[in-house]
This record gives structure tokens, sequence and C-alpha cells, in this order.
């Protein structure tokens, strides 16, 4: 029996396609099988990032009309054979699916499956509950900004309200510069607001840009450092100790001339 | 450039914009979370009295709890007639 993760945050453009997409990947490297699904009725963007869009015959909501069977509406990936993707619905009835249904499809895939990753909308209302609604572990997902932390901690209440405890957190886009600079909330001070456990940090990274370019998750390029932190995740959801990344990544010439002078504090 | 000779001269007062976010993340987090349904605040109202009650008799009926906020801070006021103290047993 499969274990199903609800990736989630409240605010829109977070990363919660992305590191859905960098999960599942990884966990199928790790030789799980996992079943990646698309929660996000009407926009459908799940598949374009893990490259599947050409492949897609049928999807969630005919599924969970009975139109067909779930194994036809499963795409397997091409590079594993573990890893699964049952995309979104392009209608625009948003009482296409409800959560009763989302729950006994959940219920399905879980079945033959390790990991099931439900890639939540954006929002709080009607697409929030279906996807929350099969969950059995929540992965709130956020950025160290003011309007991202806020929503993430709206997200965690409503999550607790769905008897969903204990979510995760993975604090996603972290640039260390300016960490460092003190202009950005660095990963305590996020913690300290939000008081979950934390999964992992994700530094931010141009490379995600041209993986979703690609259609390739970031987690397949070994010199991506977000790929990086994506595969340290992935090992942790599965048990594993692992430390937390280094985002320093060796400091400039000028960091160095400043520390020197004693003008920095950190 | 401003910024950074601020940064350099006035090291210990300046705030960096990062403890702007803290602080205004603070603030938001807790005006959201105050958003307390009626049971809750119903439940609070009654461990209060129940607390209070082996203290000093109190008249419960006109009893009033509110969560009082303004632009910096939040205050938990209640207003809490008593008719009169108890004998307490070792004072």
């Amino acid at each position: 029996m499969g274990e199903v993760f609800v990736i989630t945050s409240g605010k829109g453009g977070v990363g919660k396609t992305t590191t859905t997409a960098n999960i599942g990947t990884a966990l199928a490297m790790l030789g799980y099988r996992v079943v990646l699904v698309d929660a996000d009725i009407g926009l459908r963007n799940l598949d374009v990032v893990m490259g599947l869009e050409n492949r897609i015959v049928y999807d969630l909501v005919d599924v969970a009309h009975g139109r067909c069977r779930l194994r036809q509406a499963l795409i397997r990936d091409r590079r594993f054979e573990t890893l699964y993707l049952l995309p979104a619905a392009q209608t625009k009835d948003k009482n296409a699916i409800n959560p009763e249904q989302m729950k006994a499809l959940c219920e399905e895939i879980k079945k033959e499956c390790d990991y099931l990753l439900v890639d939540c909308p954006a929002g709080i209302e009607q697409g929030f509950r279906n996807a929350v609604a099969g969950a059995d572990r929540a992965i709130v997902v956020t950025t160290p900004e003011v309007a991202a932390v806020r929503d993430a901690d709206r997200i965690i209440g409503l999550l607790e309200a769905s008897e969903i405890r204990n979510p995760l957190l993975i604090i996603n886009r972290i640039r260390p510069k300016m960490v460092r600079t003190g202009d950005m909330l660095d990963v305590d001070d996020v913690i300290e607001h939000l008081a979950i456990e934390l999964l992992g940090i994700v530094p931010d990274d141009e490379s995600i840009i041209v993986s979703t370019n690609k259609g390739e998750p970031a987690v397949l390029n070994p010199h991506s450092k977000a790929g990086e932190a994506y595969r340290n995740i992935s090992r942790r959801i599965t048990g594993e100790d692992v430390p937390l990344m280094n985002l320093e990544n060796g400091e400039g010439f000028m960091d160095r001339v400043r520390r020197l002078l004693g003008l920095r504090t950190s | 450039m401003l910024e950074l000779l601020q940064r350099i001269f006035r090291r210990d007062s300046y705030k960096t914009s990062k403890d702007v976010a803290h602080e205004r993340l603070r603030l938001v987090l807790m005006h959201d979370r105050l958003d307390l349904s009626p049971k809750v605040l119903d439940e609070l109202r009654t461990d209060l009295m129940n607390v209070i009650k082996e203290y000093m008799v109190i008249d419960e009926k006109s009893m009033e709890i509110n969560l009082e906020k303004d632009q910096n801070c939040v205050a938990l006021v209640a207003n809490i007639p008593v008719i009169r103290m108890k004998r307490l047993p070792n004072s």
C-alpha cells in the first residue's frame, strides 16, 4: 500500500508543480513505483513539466467518471518505467470532480504504487479540497517571501482542519547571496513563523527554467543545484537521514573583502 | 547606493529588508491566526471562568471576552465583574 502526498502552497507560482515533478522523478530513480496526479483541473501543467504532453489520451476526470479504466489514463514515463502520470482534465467545469471521487481514485491508485503525489492547484477552494481529499500527508511549498509564507500558514491551518497532521515544509527559491546581505528571509525565519517540520530547502536555480523548457525534471541533471536538493528531499521522504544542503557556493571576492573589513554581521 | 552607505555606517540601527519582512510577517500571521471561531472563543471563556471561579465569585452573565487588534499589537481583553472574593484556605 502506497502513501499519498499532496503538494500544496496556497499561493501560486512558488513551485508546486516543479516540486511534484522533481520529487516524483527522483523517487522513481530510487526504484520506487510512483504515480503523479495533476489535480489542477482546467489548468493542465504537470504533463508539460514532465515532458509527457504529447501522450495524453484520457485524464483524471475521464477516470473519475468511468469513461476509461485507470490503466488507460496513466501515462508511463519514457525514462523510468516505474513512473506514471495521471494528467488533469482541460474542462472548464469546476465541479467536474468532487472530493469523494478523488478520494476513491487515490485509494485505487495507492494499492499499486509506493508513492502517489498529488499536485494541488493554487487557492483554497474546490480544487484544494479535491486535492487533499485522498491525501495521507502534505508537503507545503513556500518561498522566502511575506506573501508566500502567509499563504502557507493559511494552508497549514486548513490542512489541520482536514485532519492531515504534521505537514512537511519545503522552502524553495532561496538565494544564498541575498540571505547573506540581509535581503531575504532565511530558513530559520520561515520555520519560526510556520512552526512545522522542514523537509528540505531548494536554492533558486536557473537550471530549473532550462529543465522546464526541455520537459526534463532537474533531478536528471547531475549539475543542477536544485536537482540535487530535490534528490535529497526524495531520500528523506523514503526515511533516509540526509543532511540539509549547504547553499553557500563559496563567497565571492567582494564578500571576502567585506567580511575582512567587518562590514557584515553574518 | 544610499542604502549601502547606511548599511556601512549605521550597521547597528539599520534594518535590513529581511528584518522588515520578518516583522511584517509576525504581525500579519498574528492577525490571520486571530480569526478564532466562536467555538474556540467559547471554550476559552469557559476555561477562563473555571480558573477564576476558584478564587472569586464572578458575574458569569456579564462577563465579556474579546480580542482587540490595532496596528501593532493584539490584546485579549476580558471584562469580568467580581461579586466577591472567596476566602482562600491559606490566606
